[in-house]
């Protein structure tokens, strides 16, 4: 079946199942490998792309639900040079292995966009991505650094 | 690869971009160089190279799994080089012979150590045709900074640096004395002359490199001990890092697998007539122990193998359930078949005397490593040729099993490096059964093939990290100051540091020793190694006797390391940065902890909250780290703060059990981890002792564990003697 998806600002069709999770659509259909696979049961956040501007887990996600929706990937967040939130990431240094961190910055966005100026408690619950390296504390310092204070 | 000449170097600098290259070039036999243990050899296995335009390229024979080696030895390189940081890039070399890892083994050699057992392991590991000592390309045993660093890199960019100088001078017919080397130039002070390196490049290698170039001393480094940028984070936060999993190639199919749940257990027959129209679905392949399902997108192929029927049997291990272990281990920690690893004074003749023995048992469970990338290997058979893109902390390592498994020779098999998505002990090619499940589907199908693991799979065919179990037994004299250590533990494998186990406390009579025990239960490396357990076991009971003697944990320590100054620094510091001696509030408590690890000393203070409803909090953990020197101060930090939330997550939540030969975890929320909420604030300091430079991916974790349950005996009073904390009815958030 054929799906309209708009990824990073471009009009894409997609001719694959309905139960498909977006996930696969766009790392092996689409060659957009920006976002990972981790757990592939909603439980790590590796695989977090905005849909219509909210963080979302796409392990899960049926193309079908997301037909005609704008979806934003890593690739596309810093079409403009870099987003500040990945700015951020630079400057405080906080990959590792850097596996996870498409996931994590996709979640730290979508939260600074609803809240600018995030408590501790809004960060835990928004942003609950695992990261193996342990990069948390990094990852906090550097939300603290963009909050408009 | 047949003898390595100069010549074979200047080729394989031009392949990689002309320019030229400095490395490891005294004699023609590289190998007959590194076997000889003669003061006469340049230790310079290493490759850097100049081009006209002054770019230095750094090759890096370690694979980068997040640890920041890729970054932290071109530093080592170009501090020694005086090399223009900014104009400095990193490669990483590829899977071939001479980018071996000799240099690392002979830093432990030279130094009269031991290798040390990540390497050993490998050299007698006679499933590799090449297992020779140098044969090897590991990323492990916190080595990569400590000894291809210290040995290769530094001793590298100091040779390039005396050449390029001599190169000059020579032009110039002045002396060397009289030029001096500075951000990739080379400067005649007295005449206002200067040549970059660029220029000087060609000439300069055509000398054979000084048999011991002259080190810079610390108090003029540049670059070394500064919190230098990472290479490889731009490409990190944009999403263009290409790990294994990322592959991609014309014509690639995608393969999903399901093993025997059993260990040992074998695959017997499918039936694919509920999958075979299904879209995009290639081919059903049967391994010995799994099946697979190639499809054209890897989605498909999983889906069609969670309802392919499957049938396996279960081979020896159907009953073997990890909980009985447990039972075993206690019987056997009372038998007389132990083996004796460091014994000191009278400890059989105390230990008979004595009128109050004090004694504790401790356990710890099985681990998975659950890095974060998936377990997953590409790979394609064509023309006679094996090609492989995989994560893997021994490139060379891999190439040779891969060659093993297809039954071809090594030069036909060519691995592609990529970057790993986590590595913590789990990608080492004595454990690279992805690879050969990728390997052995290749040399069936004509195209390539990503084979990826579930999740569920990565958490169920892993290699763990051992149970293991120890049992303590201790005298104190009237002072409560310890006069008898006696430690016996179980060892199922991957236990040779048995050094590990040993207490760097003052104690006049001392036995430790082990009983070895099988189990079906697949064991490796995980992040520190035994230290993972041992740090647990150590400061847990050295604590438990602080408290017997009414003393305070961190005083009753400082007394007994009268002897180990670097020891005694590092506790101090940690009780002093958690504020030691601060009032707490109600349900509060602090704990200590120090253990020495891959040459580098560190200690831990924690804070810890439980509640009356037995909710527990970490609050803050203080680390103090002495590994002698820091090359990168950031990339350091990120590496204690990432040991201390991996062993803390082991502590709080980490279990592998297995019920009828099978692993019961299968997923996160099974095999819960840590996240951004439960993670404490850690602070991190560094003692740069000027001692022997130690490692630092892996030294971070093995206080954790103890100095957590020891603020929690603090706090509560309960003393915590397994692990993990939540099977003892804590309340952990996650
Ligand atoms: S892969 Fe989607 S949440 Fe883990
Ligand atoms: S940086 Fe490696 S998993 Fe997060």
């Amino acid at each position: 079946m054929a799906f309209k998806l708009i990824i990073n600002g471009e009009e894409t069709i997609v001719d694959v199942e309905p139960a498909m999770p977006l996930l696969w659509v766009l790392r092996d259909e689409l060659g957009l490998t920006g976002t990972k696979f981790g757990c592939g049961i909603a439980a790590c956040g590796a695989c977090t792309v905005h849909v219509n501007g909210v963080a979302t887990r796409t392990c899960v996600l049926p193309v079908e639900a997301v037909d005609g929706a704008e979806i934003t990937t890593i690739e596309g967040l810093g079409k403009n040079g870099l987003h500040p939130v990945q700015q951020a990431w630079i400057e405080h240094q906080v990959p590792q292995c850097g596996y996870c961190q498409s996931g994590m910055i996709m979640s730290v966005v979508s939260l600074l966009d609803n809240t600018g100026n995030p408590t501790d408690e809004e960060l835990n619950q928004a942003v609950t991505n695992v990261c193996r390296c342990g990069t948390y504390q990094k990852v906090r310092a550097a939300v603290d650094s963009l909050k408009q204070s | 690869m047949g003898k390595l000449t100069r010549r074979t170097f200047l080729i394989s600098g031009a392949m990689l971009g002309g320019g030229a290259l400095f490395g490891f070039i005294a004699t023609p036999n590289r190998l007959g160089i590194r076997r000889s243990s003669s003061k006469q050899e340049a230790w310079l296995a290493t490759w850097v190279n100049i081009a006209a335009d002054n770019k230095i390229t750094v090759l890096v024979p370690h694979a980068e799994m997040g640890q920041g080696t890729h970054t932290a030895l071109p530093m080592m390189l170009a501090e020694e080089m005086e090399a223009d940081w900014s104009m400095v890039q990193m490669q990483q070399a590829p899977a071939e012979s001479i980018y071996a890892v000799g240099d690392m083994i002979k830093g432990f050699l030279a130094d009269g150590l031991d290798v040390p057992a990540v390497f050993q392991r490998h050299t007698d590991y006679s499933f590799y045709k090449i297992a020779s000592l140098m044969n090897m390309q590991i990323t492990g045993g916190s080595g990569s900074v400590r000894f291809t660093g210290q040995a290769g890199m530094r001793r590298a960019g100091a040779a390039a640096k005396e050449m390029l100088i001599r190169a000059a001078a020579e032009n110039w017919q002045v002396s060397v004395d009289e030029c001096e080397a500075k951000l990739s130039q080379v400067f005649h002070h007295a005449s206002g002359r200067s040549s970059s390196y660029g220029e000087l490049a060609e000439q300069a290698a055509s000398y054979e490199p000084p048999l011991h170039p002259v080190l810079k001393k610390k108090e003029d480094y540049t670059i070394c001990g500064k919190p230098i940028f990472r290479f490889d984070t731009p490409a990190k936060v944009v999403g263009m890092q290409n790990y294994g999993i990322d592959i991609q190639l014309p014509g690639m199919k995608y393969a999903a697998i399901r093993h025997a749940p059993v260990f040992g257990g074998s695959a017997v027959s499918f039936d694919k007539s509920g999958i075979a129209n299904g879209k995009g679905i290639e081919t059903v392949v049967k391994l010995a122990d799994s099946v697979v399902v190639i499809a054209d997108n890897y989605w498909r192929a999983k889906t069609a193998l969670s309802d392919l029927s499957v049938e396996f049997s279960d081979g020896e291990h159907g009953d073997f359930n990890s909980n009985n272990l447990f039972v075993e281990f206690t019987k056997a920690l009372s038998s007389a078949d132990i083996e004796v690893d460091f014994e000191q004074g009278e400890a059989g003749k105390e230990l008979s005397s004595a009128a109050e023995i004090f004694s504790a048992d401790y356990s710890v469970p099985f681990l998975a490593h659950a890095t974060m990338e998936p377990m997953n290997c590409t790979a394609y058979f064509h023309d006679g040729i094996l090609e492989i893109w995989t994560g893997t902390q021994d490139l060379l390592g891999a190439r040779a099993f891969a060659a093993e498994v297809a039954e071809l020779d090594f030069e036909k098999v060519i691995v592609h490096p990529v970057q790993l998505g986590g590595g913590f002990g789990r990608r080492l090619p004595t454990t690279g059964n992805y690879i050969e499940d990728a390997v052995r589907v290749a040399m069936q199908v004509s195209y390539p093939v990503k084979l990826i693991w579930s999740r569920e799979e990565d958490m169920q065919h892993d290699y763990y990290r051992p149970a293991v179990q120890s049992q303590f037994k201790a005298i104190l004299n009237s002072e409560g100051q310890p006069q008898l250590w006696h430690n016996v533990y179980t060892d199922i494998g991957i236990n040779d540091d048995t050094a590990a186990a040993f207490t760097p406390y003052a104690i006049p009579h001392q036995s430790i020793s082990r009983v070895e025990l099988e189990t079906p239960v697949p064991v490796s490396y995980w992040r520190s190694v035994e230290h993972s357990s041992q740090g647990f076991f150590l400061e847990s009971f050295i604590d438990e006797l602080a408290h017997k003697a009414e003393k305070d944990p961190f005083s009753y320590r400082l007394s007994l390391l009268k002897q180990q100054p670097r020891f005694a620094a590092a506790l101090v510091q940690a009780a002093k940065n958690i504020g030691w001696e601060k009032n707490l509030p109600k349900g509060h408590g602090l704990g200590i902890a120090i253990k020495e690890s891959f040459g580098t000393i560190v200690a831990q203070a924690v804070e810890v909250s439980l509640d009356d409803k037995d909710n527990l909090k970490i609050h803050r953990v203080s680390a103090v780290v002495d590994p002698g020197e820091v090359i990168n101060p950031e990339i350091a930090r990120s590496q204690i703060e990432g040991g201390i939330i991996y062993g803390l997550t082991a502590a709080l939540f980490g279990k592998i059990s297995v019920e009828k030969g099978r692993v019961i975890q299968s997923n996160f929320p099974d095999y819960q981890v840590l996240k951004l909420s439960g993670t404490p604030e850690i602070d991190v300091a560094f003692i740069e002792s000027g001692e022997r430079i130690g490692g630092m991916g892996e030294v971070g974790l093995p206080p954790i564990a103890a100095a957590v349950c020891n603020a929690i005996y603090a706090a509560s009073g309960r003393r915590i003697r397994q692990l993990p904390l939540i099977d003892q009815n804590f309340n952990i958030l996650a």
